[in-house]
């Protein structure tokens, strides 16, 4: 008979309760850093959120990207970047915003392609006008809001408040972390970002989620038990699954990340690490804060004593 | 939860079927596609603009300048009015950004005033206070009129990009100013850049000769002093008046050509049997005097007329390029835009990327998925074998979901299905380490599989409806490609969720009843 192997021993019982000082403090280091370098260094915003122009350009050749620079440079467009972009022969050529309005951006971006000539293929030409780009980004911040929000509502519906807050703090913690490794390597923060960002806020849940149900379960179930090995019981129990899901799932963006195409590996790097950091936080974060949070044993049955419920803090 | 009905098992299989119908055309070329019988779904997965090659441009109509205008013609109307009735006046022009002033000189004719503003702004709303008459477009007038603008900027937009001949272009009007217009398979949006950054206003005006004093600063009233961009009459400037004598609206046809003589570039008109009378009796009455072809703004040539034209129709001749006469040509054709148009937002994709990006995306989502099912059968043996064929059905489920909706797909969409190839065995796994527990408590093959899927069922759908709130809101406030992201999210929730719950049990439960395990192979 073709039998599974039990990649996590079914007896697995790892201490993760007893050290959650450990990770609370390497938590609260990882969000510290993470503000800081937000703060210091700040995000490399793309043309979405910032206005400008991008072109993709392939040569016949080897780009010749130091003469590109100089050439594109003399054209006084103000800031340009140039790097290789998956192949030598691929350029990806960013110019900021240009003063005035959507005009004369258009005029940048018609100036470059003929100081370019005809012996480039134009791959991608993108610009973002002022307005569009405020308007994005305010888009962006209200989907990511409003996600987080709406999430909340229903774990808090499902839950208690105790386990809700336990959500947000790991979803809190891998949102901001996320965007700590951003400015942190200087990847670029456009829409496709907080696409993942929210992919990662739903990973990040539907992990905890799965942990929060089981110590829901078990609450009801060993009503002795202290609270601790209740909690550290949960976590071992569904580790398993929780480990599995999250294999399958690196697997398949690692095959992204290193197959899916230039255009999208900031994209998928940012997945991977949500998909890390989002294990974590639902295993170190979100269950061993249930701890402080002082939950009612006999509350845990839904609807029972919800009027007994301790108030917020 | 060991039981299926034979209807539930003729539900599942039918949804599969659905899923393999619409998604199998997806495999074959459009031409096999149409010598298929009708009843055949026979739609491809609709390709988002980042895979297939093409250009999506966001406009603004500068629809204040339609505003601008209105008044502005509403000026000269006033002036003409009241020349004619020989009514003295001071300060008329244009007040703030929806009404003009007239102040009457003498006290007793202000009410013949009123009663001849009255008549040329029938719309608006006329005030006379002391001897100043004030005339305000009302907000109804002015909706209206950005109303009509809009719809007319869509369809001249529309007009123009079919005269390039781009194939099934999407042409829409978004919110109050802007226009959505994206051109699939376009090669080079340079050229419909600059074609739809023409505002293309095309008048004729007779000269007035006054030009010295005017560039000396004295611009005769109901004259107009622009720059002419003819070379060969080098550049410098036309005095005109304003008075139009045919304007472009008179234009039925146009068409590049070229000048038997001298073989340059010219465009051809012709004109309506409205704008020939005029334009025939304009002619005839200047014989020997200049008249000037007014190009937004510019004097594009100022021939001499020779002889009266009476046939309604003329060449522009301008010291065109070919390639600038065609487009000339071709924005006369289509008619002038009520107001110009700004670029706000341009996303092009050169059509070597995009097939990049798809075969990128294929091999990706391919290599994923052999490591993904090869990973569910090493660690659940069996089950995991049942579980993949699930994912493979899974696959097929949101192709066929994909072209079924005739949903967009995009870049960011590929990468959403990869990422559910990832996720979608999750509701397996936590249904098999279900299992697994209850086997551990000693429970027997039939009642473990039971107990497994009845109490990881409500944790599925916990973790994947939190999911499916972050998919949902990414479509709403996401754009383009982000669409795309979280219409195969969404999809591949859905069918994931399909696939663990019905699908595999289904498989499960066919295996139970063939081979009456005595334990479970997990």
């Amino acid at each position: 008979m073709l039998r599974g192997l039990n990649l996590i021993p079914a007896d697995v019982n790892l201490a993760f309760i007893p050290k959650r000082k450990l990770f609370f403090a390497f938590s609260i280091l990882l969000v510290l850093t993470s503000i800081v370098l937000f703060m210091g260094k700040g995000l490399n915003y793309g043309i979405d959120f910032k206005g400008g122009i991008m072109l993709e350009v392939r040569t016949e050749k080897a780009a010749n990207i130091a003469a590109m620079r100089k050439q594109l440079g003399d054209l006084g467009l103000g800031e340009i970047a140039l790097q290789e972009f998956g192949q030598p022969t691929d350029v990806l050529i960013r110019i900021q915003r240009q003063d005035g309005d959507e005009k004369a951006q258009q005029e940048a971006v018609a100036q470059v392609k003929q100081a370019l000539g005809a012996g480039v293929e134009y791959r991608r030409t993108e610009f973002v006008g002022p307005k569009v780009s405020n308007e994005l980004f305010v888009d962006g911040l209200m989907a990511v809001g409003l996600a987080i929000l709406a999430i909340l509502v229903y774990i808090w519906f499902r839950f208690e408040w105790q386990f809700g807050f336990g959500a947000v703090v790991a979803l809190g913690h891998d949102v901001i972390s996320t965007i700590g490794i951003f400015a942190l390597f200087g990847l670029e923060f456009n829409l496709s970002t907080v696409a993942a960002v929210l992919t990662i806020a739903g990973y990040s849940i539907n992990d905890t989620v799965v942990v929060f149900d089981r110590v829901r379960e078990n609450l009801r179930k060993y009503k002795k038990m202290p609270l601790p090995e209740i909690l550290n019981n949960s976590i071992n129990e569904t580790l398993s699954r929780t480990v599995i899901t999250s294999v399958t799932t690196l697997i398949a963006l690692l095959a992204l990340y290193f197959l899916g195409g230039a255009v999208i590996r900031d994209f998928s790097f940012a997945m991977i690490w949500g998909v890390l950091i989002g294990t974590y936080s639902s295993i170190c974060l979100a269950v061993p804060i249930l701890l402080n949070l002082n939950i009612q044993r006999r509350g845990t049955l839904v609807g029972e004593t919800v009027e007994d419920a301790p108030k917020t803090p | 939860m060991v039981y299926f009905s034979k209807t539930k098992t003729i539900m599942v299989l039918l949804v599969c079927l659905f899923g393999l119908a619409f998604s199998l055309p997806n495999f074959f070329k459009e031409s096999t596609l149409a010598s298929l019988p009708d009843w055949l779904p026979h739609k491809h997965v609709n390709l988002g603009l980042d895979l297939q090659g093409g250009s999506h441009l966001l406009l603004e109509v500068e629809i204040n300048a339609v505003i601008r205008e209105q008044l502005e013609t509403l000026v000269d109307d006033v002036r003409i009015e009241l020349r004619k009735a020989k009514i003295n006046y001071t300060g008329l022009g244009v007040s703030g950004t929806s009404a003009v002033k007239v102040t009457i000189r003498k006290a007793d004719e202000t009410d013949q005033a009123r009663t001849l503003v009255r008549a040329i702004a029938a719309q608006s709303d006329v005030s006379v206070d002391n001897n100043t008459i004030l005339v305000e477009m009302t907000d109804r007038e002015i909706a209206d009129r950005r109303n009509a603008a809009m719809q007319q900027s869509v369809e001249i937009v529309r007009r123009r990009i079919d005269e390039t001949g781009t194939r099934e272009p999407t042409i829409q009007r978004q919110g109050d100013d802007r226009i959505l217009v994206q051109l699939p398979g376009v090669k080079d949006p340079e050229r419909i850049k600059a074609l739809l950054g023409k505002t293309a206003k095309m008048s004729f005006h007779l000269t007035d000769d006054r030009l010295d004093d005017a560039i000396r600063g004295r611009v005769p009233p109901g004259a107009s002093l622009l720059p002419r961009v003819d070379p060969t009459q080098g550049f410098g400037q036309v005095l005109i008046k304003k008075r139009v004598m045919v304007s472009g609206e008179d234009l039925v046809d146009s068409q590049p050509s070229t000048d038997s003589q001298s073989g340059q570039p010219v465009v051809t008109f012709r004109f309506n049997s409205r704008g020939s009378k005029k334009f025939g009796a304009a002619t005839a009455a200047n014989v020997n005097r200049p008249f000037a072809i007014v190009l937004d703004g510019k004097v594009i040539s100022d021939p001499v007329i020779r002889e009266p034209i009476l046939g309604g129709s003329g060449q522009i001749s301008g010291n065109f390029t070919f390639q600038e006469a065609t487009d000339l040509a071709l924005l006369l054709r289509a008619g002038a835009l009520p107001a110009p148009l700004a670029i706000l937002e341009e996303r092009s994709v050169g059509p070597g990327l995009g097939a990049d990006s798809i075969s990128a995306g294929k091999i990706a989502s391919i290599l994923g998925m052999i490591l993904v099912v090869v990973f569910m059968a090493i660690a659940y043996g069996r089950f995991g074998l049942m579980a993949d064929a699930a994912l493979i059905i899974n696959m097929i489920l949101i192709l066929g979901g994909l072209s079924a909706l005739q949903a967009t797909l995009t870049l960011p969409g590929i990468a959403g299905i990869v990422l559910t190839i990832g996720m979608a065995v999750d509701a397996n796994v936590l249904i098999f380490e279900r299992i697994r527990e209850e086997v551990r408590l000693g429970r027997g093959p039939v009642s473990a599989i039971d107990a497994g899927y009845s109490r990881a069922l409500t944790t599925i759908i916990d973790a994947n409806v939190t999911t499916l709130i972050a998919a949902a809101l990414l479509f709403v406030f996401g754009s383009g490609p982000i669409k795309g992201f979280a219409v195969t999210l969404g999809i591949g929730i859905v069918t994931s969720m399909f696939t663990a719950i019905m699908l595999t049990r289904l498989f499960v439960i066919i295996w139970l009843r063939r081979t009456n395990p005595k334990e479970l192979p997990i």
